[in-house]
């Protein structure tokens, strides 16, 4: 049993918060999510420089080969920051995909562009009808001459309109399958939006776009295997990021407590309020534990093990996230709910963090399915 | 004991409901109940065709123009109103300043200002909170001091609703400092027009500019726009604060969203089945709907003891509290009957206009609102009175501890 980080951990968290500390400002991110591309390109470089952008990708592809513990030390700071990079959505989420398939000298190359932050990456599952159910999947791709054609629709694809190359599923004969599809293909539109928390997010229809044989990843009929491990890879990641958006919530909060007058007194002096912040903290510890056992979990080879603890912790969290972030707005009162604080900010991230891949029922009714 | 309504009660819910078939504007229905925006003459227009058949003012009496209607009538005809998606009657005049002006204006106010409130002549909007003094209203700054026959008013108000359409705001304001904080306070009526005036919009959680922060810099205000008597103003404030407690609970909206609530759960499916159908979910909206029953009938029997008492309880605070934790929780389901589809920030889609994106085509008309929705609700547990607060009065007002 051993609950420390260890030292080179301990070194990345330090570094990355002595980074986003220094020049990732609320103000800052504010300007990056107003920018063309929604997030701030000389972030992405840093994180290139400091190595995160290789961490989630094995060694054979000339990653780092880092742990999912790495990852939630990383994330945790993502989160304390609001980062707008496309570090979920590329690096870890299509990385995972990327770490389970056969190399081969093209997707090493592609790893090396997005270790450096040139390419970036996004994954194509999810459905207009789907909701969070990873099996439906009507987009489809048939074998031509030396050619897959792919044809169907694509919803809410994360990081879709900053993307080089997206991982798009469809079914095959023999089964679901991934493909790698270049973003301006012909046949490919795109709708881009930004997210209710200031992300990038596109809604794609794919019309005959057609791909050469080689970009079918890994075997036919793969596809929803593959899908699912990352996305409980990406989930793990995202309870961690929730973890450290409560954290700030929670510190935030009790500063305003001891600073905030009503009455000739501060409002932190209020029983009623105390106790209200002491079941913030609880909740957050409980996701930290819930967190730390997904990013253990994960790595785990038995698939029904892996996706009991992912959506036990996904759940979870999302309740406790639900809570604190509810009652941070509660406390600040008015100015909780306005654009100018930070506050209503790590609100929405942490509500959009709970529909993100699958909501609290979802994922309970997974959990349940495995007792 | 009868929770049913009268046979005279029901016929006047049909004349309610016709009048509103024939009247209200399907344009304005249709942003009301899909969450577009809605201007500012969206409101004046149903405003004018209340007014226009006399219903202008439903809570006020006969003498200043209103309707004379008793409180079950009132309940009735803003159920009927929010289930058909009219605007909300705006409250700052019928329900703020225009009681304040009856029970303790002078006549010449009461001609002035009491016609425009019903017409919509006149915009409302209120000087109530102050940067430094939310829930503890008694500590506000802005001061006016008496020159001659004017006030100069000097001093900051915040979280002034819709004050961007004001033609005029009902503020209180500091006139002595001698004296203990709530008896050196005094309500004026000043014109927004009035040079020295300055209001500024705040940007919500929802990206929408619905409040603003008035400045007031040497604003000179005729004395004959104070209320009532110098330094009196707490207590026309405390009056303001209890009078009106029909709407608090808001049962006739969170009604009419249930309805659209379960609309939109079955249309998205999980599985292929109608998420209405889904036992988790179905369970969710059960519970909201039991919490909704009960407010219900609370919110009748304390306006029937109201109307005995001849004066409003404390009770209104059990309205408050639920009725906004059940505003809360329908917008959170309606997010949530979205899926993945409460991610996107369709802009346009808040437009009247808006019908919906060829590459997006089952994303629903109702979902642009939907998130933005529920960020925004959270104020209602914070806006007149925290739930903290309400709380605080429940225990002091009514348990005495």
């Amino acid at each position: 049993m051993d609950f420390n980080f260890t030292e080179e951990q301990l070194a990345l968290k330090d570094t990355l918060r002595r980074f986003v500390r220094k020049e990732y400002s609320f103000e800052h991110r504010r300007q990056a999510m107003a920018s063309r591309h929604g997030f701030d390109r000389d972030a992405w470089n840093t994180f290139a420089e400091l190595g995160l952008l290789g961490l989630p990708l094995q060694e054979s592809l000339g990653g780092l080969g880092g742990t999912a513990v790495d990852s939630m030390v990383v994330m945790e700071i993502l989160g304390e920051a609001l980062s707008l990079e496309p570090f979920l959505s590329s690096s870890l989420l299509c990385g995972s995909v990327l770490n389970a398939v056969p190399v081969t000298a093209t997707l090493q190359e592609l790893a090396a562009q997005m270790m450096t932050g040139r390419h970036i990456m996004a994954l194509a599952h999810y459905e207009p009808g789907s909701r969070y159910d990873l099996a439906q999947v009507s987009t489809t791709a048939t074998a031509t001459a030396g050619d897959w054609v792919i044809s169907g629709s694509k919803s809410v694809v994360l990081g879709a309109p900053n993307a080089d190359t997206v991982i798009v599923s469809a079914r095959t004969p023999g089964g679901v399958s991934l493909f790698l599809v270049d973003s301006r293909a012909p046949g490919l539109a795109m709708r881009p939006y930004a997210t209710q928390d200031g992300l990038r997010a596109a809604d794609l229809i794919l019309e005959r776009v057609t791909v050469p044989r080689q970009s079918l990843l890994a075997p036919e009929g793969d596809g929803l295997k593959l899908v699912e491990q990352a996305l409980d890879t990406a989930t793990a990641a995202l309870c961690a990021e929730a973890v450290g958006i409560m954290d700030r919530l929670n510190q935030t909060t009790v500063e305003y407590l001891k600073t905030r007058k009503q009455f000739g007194t501060m409002i932190g002096k209020f029983q009623a309020l105390q106790h209200r912040m002491a079941e913030m903290v609880v909740a957050t510890e409980q996701a930290r534990s819930m967190a730390i056992m997904a990013a253990i979990k994960v790595s785990s080879t038995e698939r029904a093990e892996r996706a009991a603890a992912i959506s036990a912790a996904k759940a979870y969290v999302g309740n406790q996230a639900r809570f604190v972030g509810q009652q941070a707005v509660q406390l600040h009162g008015g100015i909780g709910v306005t654009d100018e604080l930070d506050v209503a900010h790590y609100f929405k991230r942490l509500t959009m963090i709970g529909h993100t891949f699958g909501d609290y029922d979802h994922h309970i009714a997974r959990f349940a399915e495995a007792l | 004991m009868d929770i049913n309504f009268t046979a005279e009660e029901e016929d006047f819910r049909s004349q309610i409901r016709a009048f509103i078939d024939a009247n209200l504007p399907p344009s304005i229905a249709r942003k009301v109940l899909d969450g577009r925006r809605l201007g500012s003459q969206d409101y004046v227009t149903w405003q004018r065709i209340l007014a226009a058949h006399g219903w202008g003012a439903p809570a006020w009496p006969q003498q200043f123009g209103g309707t004379g209607w008793n409180a079950v009538q009132q309940y009735i005809f803003e159920e009927e109103c929010a289930d058909a998606g009219a605007p909300k009657q705006l409250p700052f005049g019928l329900k703020m300043v225009g009681p304040v002006i009856m029970a303790f204006g002078n006549q010449t106010q009461q001609d002035r200002f009491l016609p425009h409130i019903i017409d919509a002549g006149d915009w409302w909007c209120q000087g109530y909170s102050e940067p430094g003094s939310g829930s503890d209203l008694a500590s506000l700054k802005t001061k006016a001091v008496r020159h001659g026959d004017h006030y100069v008013v000097n001093g900051q108000k915040t979280w002034t609703t819709l004050g961007q359409h004001a033609d005029w705001i009902f503020c209180l304001v500091r006139t002595s400092t001698e004296v203990r904080a709530q008896e050196g306070i005094s309500f004026l009526l000043i014109d927004m027009k009035t040079p020295g005036i300055t209001v500024r919009p705040i940007i919500m959680v929802d990206g929408e500019p619905e409040v603003n922060e008035v400045w007031f810099d040497d604003v000179r205000v005729p004395v004959e726009n104070l209320v009532g008597e110098e330094n009196k103003g707490w207590t026309y404030a405390k009056f303001l604060l209890g009078h009106e407690r029909t709407g608090i609970a808001g049962v006739g909206r969170s009604k009419r969203e249930l309805k659209t609530l379960k609309a939109m759960a079955a249309r998205q499916l999980v599985r292929g089945r109608p998420l209405m159908d889904d036992i988790r979910f179905r369970d969710r909206v059960a519970h909201v709907e039991m919490e909704l029953m009960a407010l219900e009938i609370t919110n009748l029997r304390v306006i029937s003891a109201d109307r005995q008492r001849g004066r409003p309880g404390p009770e209104a605070s059990i309205l408050k509290i639920k009725g906004s934790e059940i505003q809360q929780q329908l917008a959170e389901l309606k997010m949530q009957t979205l899926g993945h589809y409460a991610l996107p920030r369709i802009e346009e889609g808040l437009e009247a206009d808006w019908q919906g994106d060829p590459l997006m085509p089952d994303y629903p008309l109702q979902a642009p609102a939907a998130t933005g929705t529920y960020y925004s609700n959270r104020k209602v547990s914070i806006y007149g009175g925290t739930n903290e607060i309400q709380k605080n009065i429940i225990s002091q007002m009514i348990l005495g501890l």
